[in-house]
């Protein structure tokens, strides 16, 4: 499956995924105790910056995620404009397109696997109401290999509707592929406990 | 203990999937994207904290850099974004709809739309215009204005969660763990 991990490889490929998700942090943290669109824009010209830095196919990319903010720009423009505060809006629209931006920086230079491996250190804590690393390591790999599973089962699912009706793909097709989920589960749970269970 | 872990994954699975299949017309001829429904579905299906942990597990490999949201979002930035108050509301609001599943003595098909409605609308709506509201300077009737948009679909999904527990329930009585 793909992941949104860049393939072009930058400087920030090379820091430890833990440092990147803490400075992420701080700087989430700073975005959002500035209100004046003056430190605001020069801190979204940073991350521009940083976008920058790793060459015009990672900038792209990057623009190209922030794509799903458009309707938000869209009504929070529009309604700035009624309103006439055009300062107000411009430190929303700012900050919200700096802390996605850079928080989008980090998944991009991040591998699935690093990141992962950073979201088990600090769930370790919860071993002590009873989740083990190794079960949080194999529910996630079992969510990741059971995705192009069910994802395949929906698409014959589909296709056999297709083969006896007429009428449009409905939501009668869920029924079957959440069956399908339900006894997924129960051979897995088999399986698993065949080559000696979870813990 | 097997079987729990697996039936977690496997929904967690299955809240991706419904958010990677766009062209499932729900109703009326209008594709709207299921992954909600999956939400709703962890909650009457596996019940409260079965149902809970499934979201948290989906959310986990999203925030890890899958791009499994609806319109293949995903990464961190989508817990900067404007939209994180409705994702911090997912795992509460599979909760909330499992937790009442759980507890009242209804018809199955009844229970889960009742469910679906207060959890997967009620519960999910107070978390997102909140985090709406927040996030882009709002009062909250403003912010309850633009999340309205979503409201006829997640209203239609509800129903259809509850049709679909409904329809699980008389083919096989015992797939409903909610109800276990």
């Amino acid at each position: 499956m793909l992941t949104l991990t860049s393939p072009v490889e930058i400087w920030a490929h090379q820091l430890p995924a833990g440092v990147k998700l803490g400075l992420l942090a701080l700087a989430t943290m700073g975005l959002f105790a500035i209100s004046t669109p003056l430190p605001l824009a020069l801190a979204a010209l940073a991350v521009a910056a940083l976008y920058a830095s790793g060459g015009a196919r990672f900038a792209i990319t990057g623009l190209r995620l922030l794509r799903p903010l458009w309707p938000f720009l869209m009504i929070v423009g529009l309604w700035h404009l009624w309103i006439a505060d055009l300062p107000g809006g411009a430190v929303i629209l700012l900050r919200m397109m700096a802390a996605v931006a850079l928080a989008n920086f980090v998944t991009m230079t991040t591998r699935l696997s690093d990141m992962i491996a950073v979201f088990q250190t600090l769930a370790r804590p919860l071993r002590l109401l009873g989740l083990s690393p190794r079960r949080l390591a194999i529910a996630l790999a079992l969510v990741i290999r059971f995705i192009p599973v069910m994802l395949d089962r929906l698409t014959q699912i589909a296709q056999s509707w297709r083969a006896r009706s007429h009428r449009r793909l409905g939501w009668r097709v869920l029924v079957p592929a959440t069956l399908a989920a339900l006894d997924d589960a129960d051979r897995a749970a088999e399986a698993l406990r065949a080559r000696g269970g979870a813990d | 203990m097997e079987r729990n872990l697996t039936h977690i994954a496997l929904f967690a699975a299955l809240i991706a999937v419904l958010g990677l299949v766009p062209q499932i017309t729900l109703a009326a001829g209008v594709p709207i994207t299921a992954q909600s429904l999956g939400i709703m579905l962890c909650g009457t299906v596996l019940g409260a904290k079965r149902g809970a942990l499934a979201v948290l597990l989906f959310l986990a490999l999203v925030a890890a850099g899958l791009p499994l949201l609806s319109g293949g979002r995903g990464g961190l930035g989508v817990f900067a974004g404007p939209s994180v108050g409705f994702l911090i509301g997912f795992p509460i609001a599979a909760f909330t709809a499992g937790w009442i599943m759980e507890r009242t003595t209804l018809s199955p098909g009844l229970a889960a739309t009742a469910a679906s409605v207060i959890g997967g609308i009620g519960v999910l709506y107070v978390f997102g215009i909140s985090g709406l509201a927040v996030m882009l300077d709002k009062t909250l009737p403003e912010a309850a204005f633009i999340a309205m948009a979503f409201l006829p679909g997640d209203i239609l999904k509800a129903v259809l969660a509850g049709m679909i527990t409904q329809s699980l329930a008389r083919m096989r009585p015992a797939s409903l763990l909610s109800r276990g």
